[in-house]
């Protein structure tokens, strides 16, 4: 592992309280949702990682506090490392503010975060659905949102789904 | 159809500028079903006669919802759906989810498999940048190139097939490996590409370099500087044609790279010709990959031993409980890796392509995130076309090569 990379590791983790995970390689920085936008400023000004490559976010369903954790991967062209962080995120209640100013390319992967998840990002100058319709009801990658199907037809059931099976119109 | 929605311009109020209220500047309706959109792309564009005052791209319509369906599938089903996001570099999407379960599973790749699939990879890249040759050759006025570099690109589908039985669909990289061993006429089919792709790509550029309409079209329109490609995160061949010399083969390399001797050709101008510069002699590079993988290519197995996760061979099967155990295991419940999340990053024909896999040990991923290099692109878009002509915006959404399947997933 470069050295650079442990440095940034252990000055984030000491400066903004972070947790710090390694597996298979990858350091992971668990970030409270307030202090992202310090996180990311710091991490690009100070220890030149100056791509943001994307931000996604997990669904863990039953789980209410935190519900969500969203991630973001960034890469150091300079030093040739990547550092991913997590933020946990409670569901309805978002703290969560928009790393649009640090990192411009944010705006469309926020904006697909929240299509997708329903995390809302505050400040963003643009929120709206990127992939899904715009009049869409719903989130589709969380986890208690349904996946559609056709049910299997036997003979026991046939009767009740021949009924709600759409018909051709006359 | 009665419920169509419509959406005014309120809703759009904070994209455009003030003169679109006022009507002084005009909202136009570029797509989704626009030729030059490489498919269905709508763009939103506030026009002031002739001059891009801005846009606003507006993607989904490709939208599949791959990464829903992941979450309900097997590892090696979900694996099938790759193929389908970016469909003009199927190997490289094959490859890079296998590149993550592999990391995530700490999963061997024998040697010969490694060489193999940088190959495949670099033969697919080498069918991607000709089709967008053909088509972004063809936006700008230039019809030829676009029949010469399908009939290259068929020879390449025909290796595909040979290998897999699928020209484009293929899922032949297999977590631990390859599907099965490449068949005997593989090596002259390839062997035989090389040797006749040089002088191809040469027909090109004359093709190309004698073209006034194209020269005129392409050179010094769509710049974008290296400043703004690392912060709008583009990588790939855009980046690369803005003076960013940044290539994961070189940077990060993986199925041994490293020892391969190539170039990562570099242009600064950050125009549409530079990125057209860089793809072709992407292209010569490439065959100078193929040729010394296929120079040094090993001998041995082409899967991992790794029974847990890589189904046994079938003469296995008659002979063997243990084979008939972890056969029937696999193809009914699938493997599961253990809990963690890893980040896979490999060098597609259009940028870093990532997947963000999550696994919680049972035999379905519970998650899978795909990190497409034309998402990033399109957002850049708007970037390269404020202040240029509309025949300009064809000219660049050609060049930065968007494929909506890699956008949309």
């Amino acid at each position: 592992m470069s050295e650079h990379l442990e440095t940034t590791v252990k000055a984030i983790q000491d400066r903004f309280d972070a947790q710090v995970k390694l597996f298979r390689g990858e350091y992971t920085l668990i970030i409270q949702p307030e202090k992202i936008v310090a996180v990311a400023s710091v991490l690009r000004d100070e220890f030149g990682f100056n791509m943001l490559m994307d931000i996604t976010a997990v669904d863990y369903f039953p789980k209410e506090t935190p519900r969500y954790e969203v991630i973001y991967q960034l890469y150091s062209m300079p030093f040739n490392v990547r550092v991913q962080l997590r933020v946990p995120v409670d569901h309805l209640i978002s703290k969560l503010d928009t790393v649009e100013t640090v990192f411009p390319v944010a705006n469309w992967k926020e904006r697909e975060v929240y299509d997708l998840f329903g995390i809302v990002f505050n400040n963003h100058s643009d929120l709206r659905r990127v992939v899904m319709p715009s009049d869409w009801v719903g989130h589709p990658l969380r986890k208690d949102y349904p996946l559609g199907y056709e049910e299997v037809q036997f003979s026991f059931n046939f009767d009740e789904i021949m009924k709600n099976k759409p018909q051709p119109k006359d | 159809m009665t419920d169509i929605r419509e959406v005014s311009v309120n809703e759009l109020r904070h994209l455009v500028s003030d003169r679109a209220l006022t009507g002084e500047t005009m909202l136009l309706n570029m797509g989704p079903q626009h030729p030059s959109t490489h498919g269905v792309l709508r763009l939103l564009l506030e026009l002031d006669g002739e001059i891009v005052v801005n846009m606003i791209p507006d993607i989904g319509f490709l939208h599949t919802g791959v990464e829903k369906t992941c979450e309900s599938k097997n590892y090696m089903q979900s694996e099938v759906l790759t193929d389908r996001l970016d469909y003009l570099n199927p190997m490289g999407n094959n490859m890079v989810y296998c590149m993550a379960i592999e990391k995530l599973a700490e999963l061997d790749v024998p040697e010969r498999a490694q060489a193999l699939r940088v190959i495949l990879v670099e033969l697919q890249r080498i069918s991607s940048h000709l089709l967008w040759l053909g088509t972004s050759g063809l936006d700008v006025g230039a019809m030829s190139t676009f029949l010469y570099c399908m009939r290259e690109r068929e020879v390449i589908l025909d290796i595909f097939e040979m290998v897999s039985g699928q020209r484009m669909m293929t899922t032949y990289i297999r977590p631990g490996g390859l599907w099965r061993d490449v068949p005997a006429e593989f090596e002259p089919a390839v062997r035989s590409f090389i040797d006749y792709m040089p002088a191809k790509i040469r027909t090109y550029e004359d093709l190309l370099k004698k073209n006034e309409l194209f020269m005129d079209r392409s050179q010094g329109i769509g710049v974008i500087s290296g400043e703004d490609c690392l912060r709008y995160g583009l990588s790939g061949p855009v980046a690369r044609a803005s003076g960013l010399n940044h290539d994961l083969r070189k940077k990060q390399p993986y199925f041994g790279y490293e020892n391969y001797d190539f170039d990562i050709p570099v242009h600064t101008t950050g125009d549409v010709y530079a990125r057209y510069r860089v793809r072709v002699e992407e292209m010569t590079q490439s065959l100078r990959i193929i040729e010394q993988a296929l120079n040094r290519l090993p001998g041995g197995p082409v899967r991992s031993n790794n029974r847990k996760y890589v189904p046994p061979p079938r003469s296995e099967l008659g002979t063997s409980m243990e084979a008939l155990i972890h056969h029937f295991k696999l193809w009914t419940e699938g493997f599961s890796p253990p809990v963690g999340h890893v980040y896979a990053v490999s060098e597609s024909p259009r940028g870093e392509l990532g997947v963000y896999m999550e696994s919680d040990g049972s035999p379905k991923p519970f998650r899978v995130h795909f990190v497409t290099p034309s998402f990033v692109n399109l957002q850049a878009l708007p970037l390269m076309c404020r202040g240029l002509f509309i025949a300009d915006v064809v000219a660049i959404i050609g060049s930065i090569d968007i494929v909506l399947g890699d956008a949309d997933r």
